[in-house]
């Protein structure tokens, strides 16, 4: 699936995030963020609601640029590039309150995910050449592998919109997968999920992972982020207050103070 | 829809076409039937901006307008060969809605729709008030028949036929545009703009691309009805025309390629049915509207579709 990340080393930083600052109006969302992601890893990115993660998200998938630090994907800084550029590049995202494209079937919304790896443009599908077919049954072929990754192709005529949520969300991650990604962002995945759903989903995450996939996750189920995550990165109002393995982090008194207050002396 | 039956419905397209084509002797309803090509042509190309990419144009008479002065004042004005004019006015129109879009196209939603309302209206200004090129108020007068080599499009069934092929060949390309790649990532646009950049989809890109599109398959419908009357004004490319594109594309039904043939011929028919009704035309054709949109309001062909489906889950019971 990644042959370009397969040849690099497996500890080379896939996304590397140095001294990132946003502001929204007088707000400091984000304050001097730096990380990194490795290659074929899962990190889990936590911390208090608003304390930034979306915001991160956000910056990393190109929705908006950061004002001040640099973030480069595969060695190449891609502050300034646009959402769907980098889809091209490699970073495919699912969003926390799912969207799909509701108007439209299950195989479609993935066929639309493979829009990255595929060419045919306005003129050509007007004309349809033998090559035109060829693509499109392809991708057809592509689709329906991964419908059958996430347990979905009997399901592949309906309309997404008519499919239940947890089935949705599992959607969603096949559709991010079409763009054949080398970073994975999810965005609260276990949302809405039931727990044997969520089970489940950790599941399917490792699996991903296993393609060789880089994944950050934000997730608020803490059982599930620390039994994947091979790395925790803690936010707190904008800052980063922790980074380590999942065990470490966990007893880390800044992380405790700021989940749960700070203990009275 | 299957490819067979989508074979099998252009057949009856087809065959509709000859039969009437062959038919019909009175030169009234060759003319009606012509101007149902015309406005299905209009009505299919905002179809794809509206139906299916989900951005409103409430200017596109513009466009109808462009391609009818272009090749207007090419073959009257200059003698241009009518073959050669008919690229020149879709090329032209395409220009004017990549250079309009840029801009206009950042606008989404109410804004959009005030957005091309003005340029509809700019443009209808410089039809009438450039009278040393378009013939301002008055009109333009004296447009050449159509001809192409040794054919000459004067009759009325010449010309039924030949605007019928050309709404066959656009339907059929607006089909295949719908079921591609492209096509795909329109509809996702419609459904979350969000999302489709999220997968991937250059969204500003797209959204020019089938505007342009949109503007020279209007421009068509534009040079196809300057060789038709011979004779244009200013009026025919006025807000009015461009709301009742709009009306068609509802109508007949969004997202809907047959749907626009449907809304076309209602909006060109009941005008003339409703003569009958002499100074309350304008009321029962305004009824009637209201009562397709309140009893179909996801237009002719999705409305008489599920009314069928109903009818026959309740038969099957």
């Amino acid at each position: 699936m990644n042959a370009t990340a397969k040849t690099m080393t497996d500890n080379a930083a896939l996304l590397e995030i140095k001294g990132v600052d946003k502001k929204f109006g007088g707000v400091n969302a984000l304050r001097d963020i730096g990380f990194c992601l490795n290659q074929g890893s899962i990190t889990g990115l936590i911390g208090p609601n608003g304390a930034g993660k979306t915001t991160l998200f956000n910056l990393i998938t190109g929705v908006f640029p950061a004002d001040r630090g640099e973030i480069r994907f595969k060695g190449r800084p891609v502050n300034r590039c646009r959402v769907h550029e980098l889809v091209r590049l490699g970073i495919a995202r699912t969003f926390q309150n799912v969207e799909l494209f509701e108007n439209m079937t299950v195989l479609e919304n993935i066929l639309v995910g493979l829009h990255t790896r595929t060419k045919c443009g306005m003129l050509e599908s007007m004309l349809r050449f033998p090559r035109t077919i060829r693509e499109e049954k392809k991708a057809m072929t592509r689709a329906t592998e991964l419908l059958e990754f996430v347990g979905l192709q009997k399901y592949m005529h309906q309309r997404s919109s008519d499919l239940p949520f947890g089935w949705q969300r599992l959607l969603e991650l096949a559709r991010a997968l079409a763009a054949e990604p080398g970073l994975l962002l999810l965005d609260e995945p276990a949302a809405g999920l039931n727990m044997s759903e969520t089970r489940e989903l950790g599941e399917l995450i490792k699996q991903i992972k296993d393609q060789g996939i880089t994944i950050l996750l934000v997730e608020h189920d803490m059982s599930l982020t620390m039994s994947i995550s091979e790395k925790i990165v803690v936010l707190d109002q904008g800052k980063k207050i922790a980074e380590g393995p999942p065990r470490t982090v966990q007893s880390d008194e800044t992380v405790m103070a700021a989940y749960l207050g700070k203990a009275k002396k | 829809m299957g490819d067979r039956s989508q074979k099998i419905i252009y057949a009856v397209f087809v065959l509709a076409v000859i039969l009437l084509g062959w038919g019909i002797d009175n030169a009234y309803y060759l003319q009606m039937l012509i101007f149902i090509g015309i406005n299905t042509l209009l009505a299919l190309s905002l179809n794809m901006l509206m139906g299916y990419a989900g951005q409103i144009s409430l200017g596109h008479a513009a466009f109808y307008g462009i391609g009818a002065y272009v090749t207007a004042i090419l073959t009257a004005t200059y003698q241009v060969p009518p073959l050669l004019s008919l690229p020149a006015a879709v090329c032209m129109a395409m220009f004017v809605a990549w250079i309009v879009g840029i801009p206009t196209l950042r606008l989404s939603g109410y804004y959009l729709g005030m957005g091309t309302l003005g340029f509809g209206m700019i443009v209808h200004i410089v039809f009438r008030e450039w009278s040393s090129v378009t013939g301002g108020a008055s009109g333009f007068v004296g447009i050449p028949p159509l001809t192409a080599g040794p054919l000459t499009f004067d009759s009325e069934r010449h010309y039924f036929f030949l605007v019928w092929t050309v709404v066959l060949l656009a339907i059929i390309m607006c089909r295949r545009i719908i079921d591609s790649r492209v096509g795909r990532a329109l509809r996702a646009i419609h459904d979350g703009e969000k999302a489709a950049a999220a997968v991937g989809v250059d969204t500003k890109k797209l959204k020019l691309q089938v505007f342009v599109l949109s503007a020279g398959m209007a421009a068509l419908a534009g040079f196809l009805y300057a060789h038709l009357i011979y004779f244009i004004s200013p009026g025919t490319f006025g807000f009015v025309t461009s709301i009742r594109i709009v009306t068609m594309v509802v109508i007949g039904g969004m997202a809907s390629i047959w749907g626009s043939l449907f809304g076309a011929s209602l909006l060109t028919l009941l005008p003339e049915w409703l003569h009958a009704f002499s100074e309350f035309e304008m009321v029962v054709y305004g009824l009637i509207l209201m009562t397709v949109m309140i009893f179909l309001p996801r237009g002719l062909t999705r409305g008489l579709l599920d009314i069928y489906e109903r009818y026959r889950k309740n038969n099957d019971r």
